[in-house]
């Protein structure tokens, strides 16, 4: 199993600083992705970290919301490092997909692209690819079924436990 | 006490099927004293083990075994291996049914007649007539408890009516209401009334809304005439020398085949499954499969021109709380051809959890144009079209010419296109509803497309010749006399209305006359 974990320690902010890598962008570390922030950090094994690192850019380009953090994000596509692991062909199918990625997003590939645009530009070339369809297609439950996710679109999920709306405001609309 | 009865017993009716054709009429058999054997591929899972939560919920109930499809629907691109949302568990799709139970109009009891010849459309009159079903409807609506009949008071309207009922009265509709539904408004039948929690689709773990699971099944089984065997995959009909079938052939959890002799045998697997089995059931005497004389198995697919509208609000709507179809608005139901197609549509409240709202609001999409719509999930508002399709021959179910399931039968492989009529009637709703939604301040809206279908129809057609159709007026093959269809894959035609509370009726008169001809020993 790929896991993600909450602040991942033995990283210190100087030798972050001495990469040059704090910002935005995630960074990589030995076999790992790490956020700026350190806030969470994912090993992994079966793909490049690069690879994941760009894996996450690619969803977030795919379902924006820019209010949702890249934690979602990772853990919304850890499940090709793990399918990569015991996949060859789904190993393959990825590498190539983001070595095609960064190849047509040219000297700085696709994450050194700046510009969300620029990026979807490249992906509306290739959205009809096996690649783009195997990543959007396990995307789109991967991560709009998170619960945690849920609040951020005023989702409230299970509602039996709670007696259902009767009494919780299944008819509060007051706009209209 | 439930009955088991013997694989030898050949005085038994087998049903094959255990929703809204095939558990109803096991129950209104055994309440005569008839002895049942329902044969139902799912498991049973009692109400309380529904689970409000949609992929979960989809992974228990849904059937998921192989299927491919193809034509030019769009589901054919975005679903290739789902080309319908129906389920496979006891009960059958009655657990997952949002409950709208409508009556057809008299004039779709007789398309042919009344629109005329459609180029391409395969249209026949039904062999019956509304004033024919109407006790019968009647009969149906008290058993499952249809608000605004029998005396029953409508359901509450919850937000998402709310916004409809707004915007019909801004487009000057005049019948909208929260629907006739099959889900208790108060207490009855020992049955607890809606408790608004959003689920309807995924099971009512209340058991407010009907559903033969905890309805027709568990009364049948009280009588000790009926038995249910679950997770008992029916892979053929067997027939003897002189063509009438006695046997059904269906494979036990464990992938064990068993032979189940019977007096009658009743096909109730959907308008997907049920074809199947009779192609697959063909056999030296019969080769294109049984009841096929007229070459009509399989045919004349219909799954209800649909779509759905959402609409984004500047504020919050949260449209998933509450009976998820209590809403309807009757005026486009009519046949006007003025607007520029034959037969009517239903406009019906919908909504989708953020689940299923992803996978289904423009499959495929992706961006900001589509992320920025999630981020409005709950400001939206929605609604579902559902409107008379064309029938159409080379629409069909037909057997996969590779691809075999586990136990070597051939694949269902479900082929739609659009008629030109069909896709007229959804661009006049999708205004309609835009212009519905507009009309009250929505600031975006969505005209989203089919999902995989869930009104399934018309594959083992009602006429009254031998040559147009597979059954007769009472569901009963044309070539095979014990041999009947119980689900809606006996529609004619599909009329504009939910198809549930017209298959249960069907299936009730039925029951009569299979007593009756039984008791006469014509069967």
């Amino acid at each position: 199993m790929t896991t993600i974990y909450e602040q991942r320690p033995g990283i210190s902010r100087r030798e972050l600083l001495k990469r040059g890598t704090v910002g935005a962008a995630l960074i990589i570390a030995g076999n790992a992705v790490i956020s700026p922030d350190r806030a969470w950090g994912m090993e992994t094994t079966a793909l490049k970290p690069e690879t994941m690192a760009t894996l996450i850019k690619l969803a977030r380009d795919i379902y924006p919301h820019d209010a949702i953090s890249d934690r979602f994000y990772a853990i919304a596509v850890k499940g090709h490092e793990t399918k990569a692991g015991t996949d060859a062909a789904h190993k393959t199918l990825i590498e190539d997909g983001i070595a095609d990625l960064d190849k047509r997003a040219g000297a700085n590939g696709y994450r050194g692209l700046g510009w969300e645009d620029d990026r979807v530009a490249i992906l509306r070339d290739i959205e009809a690819t096996p690649f783009f369809q195997a990543v959007r297609g396990d995307l789109v439950v991967s991560f709009y079924n998170q619960k945690e996710l849920w609040p951020h679109f005023g989702y409230e999920g299970e509602s039996y436990s709670k007696g259902g709306y009767i009494a919780r405001g299944f008819d509060d609309i007051e706009w209209l | 006490m439930a009955a088991p009865y013997d694989l030898n017993d050949d005085s038994v009716v087998v049903i094959i099927g255990s929703g809204a054709g095939g558990g109803t009429l096991g129950n209104e058999l055994a309440q005569k004293g008839i002895d049942v054997v329902v044969l139902e591929s799912g498991a049973r899972h009692e109400h309380e083990d529904f689970i409000n939560d949609e992929w979960d919920s989809f992974a228990q109930l849904a059937w998921l075994d192989h299927r491919t499809t193809g034509g030019g629907w769009r589901v054919a691109k975005d679903f290739p291996n789902l080309p319908a949302w129906i389920v496979k568990a006891v009960g059958g799709t009655t657990t997952h049914w949002a409950g709208a139970s409508l009556r057809f109009q008299e004039h779709e009891f007789r398309t042919l007649s009344h629109y005329g010849k459609i180029d391409g459309a395969n249209l026949l009159d039904w062999p019956i007539t509304l004033a024919e079903l109407e006790p019968y409807y009647a009969k149906a609506e008290d058993k499952m408890g249809v608000t605004r009949t029998n005396g029953i008071e409508g359901l509450p309207g919850n937000n998402n009516f709310k916004i409809l009922k707004a915007g019909a009265d801004k487009l000057g509709y005049k019948e909208c209401h929260t629907g006739n539904m099959a889900i208790n408004s108060a207490d009855r039948d020992d049955r607890m009334s809606c408790q608004q929690t959003g689920f309807c689709f995924q099971g009512c773990k209340w058991g407010a809304k009907w559903s033969t699971l905890y309805t027709e099944i568990p009364k049948g089984e009280a009588t000790g005439k009926l038995e249910v065997r679950p997770q008992s995959h029916v892979v053929k009909i067997e027939h003897d020398a002189s063509g009438k079938v006695n046997a059904v052939v269906y494979a036990d959890k464990d992938g064990k085949l068993h032979s189940q002799k019977a007096r009658i045998v009743a096909v109730a697997g959907n308008s997907i499954e049920s074809p199947r089995l009779l192609l697959n059931s063909a056999s030296a005497k019969f080769p294109d499969g049984l009841a096929n004389s007229s070459g009509q198995v399989g045919k004349n697919y219909m799954r209800h021109t649909t779509g759905s509208v959402y609409a984004v609000f500047e504020k919050p709507v949260h449209m998933y709380r509450g009976t998820t179809m209590a809403g309807i608005i009757r005026d486009e139901a009519k046949h006007d051809p003025s607007r520029g197609f034959v037969g009517g549509y239903e406009l019906e409240t919908l909504s989708l959890g953020v689940p299923f709202m992803a996978a289904f609001l423009d499959p495929g999409g992706w961006g900001r144009s589509f992320a920025s719509a999630m981020d409005s999930y709950a400001n939206m508002a929605g609604l579902w079209i559902v409107g008379e399709d064309m029938p159409q021959e080379q629409n069909a179910v037909k057997l996969h010419g590779e691809l075999k399931d586990q136990y070597g039968m051939p694949i269902p492989d479900v082929w739609f296109t659009d008629h030109a009529n069909d896709v007229a009637m959804r661009n006049h709703a999708y205004q309609q509803g835009q212009a519905l939604y507009e009309a009250v301040g929505a600031t975006r809206s969505f005209p989203t497309p089919p999902y995989p279908s869930t009104h399934n129809l018309g594959t083992n057609r009602m006429s009254e010749k031998a040559s147009d159709g597979v059954v007769n007026k009472w569901g009963q093959t044309h070539d095979i006399k014990n041999l009947f269809v119980s689900d809606g894959s006996q529609f004619t035609t599909g009329g504009a209305e939910n198809p549930t509370l017209t298959i249960v009726s069907l299936a009730i008169r039925q029951a009569d006359y299979i007593a009756k001809e039984m008791a006469a020993g014509s069967i």
